[in-house]
């Protein structure tokens, strides 16, 4: 058993939808949810490493919002229905 | 209670009777807030609404008309059911009649697997990484659910502050605080 290189964990075919499709999933920052949660919910939802979901919840934190995820709007769509599974206020846009 | 921690089948915690009571009535309190309400005129046809409502399950769209498919008017139903687009109404409309029906059944599901794993009595509960998962979205919705009805905000320790101990709302505080504390215990046995 071994772990996958970070750079080849991360899927290419997200940046090139990025691209093509600028759909972006937004995550805005709320008063209730805890941070640590916030954390994990990125990384169970999103596989992002630790680092990278804190982040992401720090960004949100401190900025107000942030973009957690790029791609074709369908996706993005799923992953808003996700995450306000989860309690997040997330919203899909075009523009960040 | 001294919160969640790993054990060697998933996680673990002791909750004592009052505190599953308190519990068990804000979760079963959110459980009934997201139940789709019955569809007007279903006991008149309980036959035709049931196949709508089967319908409604396999396509995963409701029955309402599209001018139906707008914000909750309960705040906290619109925080727990939150517009996906923030200033293209006519997609948050259509995002909402393809999607609220299943979010409102997913957050029922989790509801329910607190409900299923939390004795009424209170005592050791273990839990699956699954059971794990719908209890962080159920007591999520719940503090959600508080933290609108007490009107928290980024500024907890004003709130804190303006709460004293007999405003009604002092034990609630108290209570969003434990729920915290609990959640918080539970990501961390999961990390």
């Amino acid at each position: 058993m071994s772990v996958a290189p970070a750079e080849l964990a991360r899927p290419e075919t997200d940046e090139k939808a990025a691209v093509d499709q600028p759909w972006l999933t937004i995550v805005w920052n709320d008063p209730v949810n805890l941070m640590d949660y916030v954390t994990y919910v990125f990384q169970r939802v999103f596989g992002y490493p630790k680092l990278k979901a804190e982040k992401l919840m720090l960004d949100v934190h401190n900025k107000g919002k942030a973009v957690v995820a790029a791609g074709a709007r369908e996706a993005m769509e799923r992953n808003a229905e996700t995450l306000h599974g989860y309690g997040l206020w997330a919203t899909v846009s075009h523009d960040a | 209670m001294a919160g969640f921690r790993r054990s060697s089948d998933g996680v673990t915690a002791r909750f004592a009777r009052p505190e599953a009571a308190i519990i068990r009535d804000l979760v079963g309190q959110v459980a009934e807030l997201v139940e789709p309400a019955p569809s007007p005129g279903a006991s008149a046809s309980a036959s035709v609404s049931a196949r709508a409502a089967e319908l409604a399950e396999l396509t995963g769209m409701t029955e309402d008309s599209p001018e139906d498919a707008r914000l909750p008017d309960d705040p906290v139903l619109a925080r727990l059911l939150p517009d996906a687009y923030r200033d293209d109404s006519d997609a948050a409309s259509e995002f909402r009649r393809f999607t609220e029906s299943s979010l409102r059944s997913a957050k029922m599901r989790s509801a329910r697997t607190l409900l299923d794993t939390l004795p009424a009595a209170g005592g050791r509960v273990r839990l699956s990484s699954d059971q794990a998962e719908d209890w962080l979205r159920s007591l999520n919705d719940v503090r959600l659910a508080l933290g609108v009805r007490l009107g928290v905000t980024d500024d907890f320790d004003a709130l804190e502050e303006d709460v004293e101990t007999s405003d009604p709302r002092y034990a609630y505080v108290q209570v969003y605080q434990w729920l915290a504390y609990i959640q918080g215990s539970l990501v961390s046995a999961l990390s």
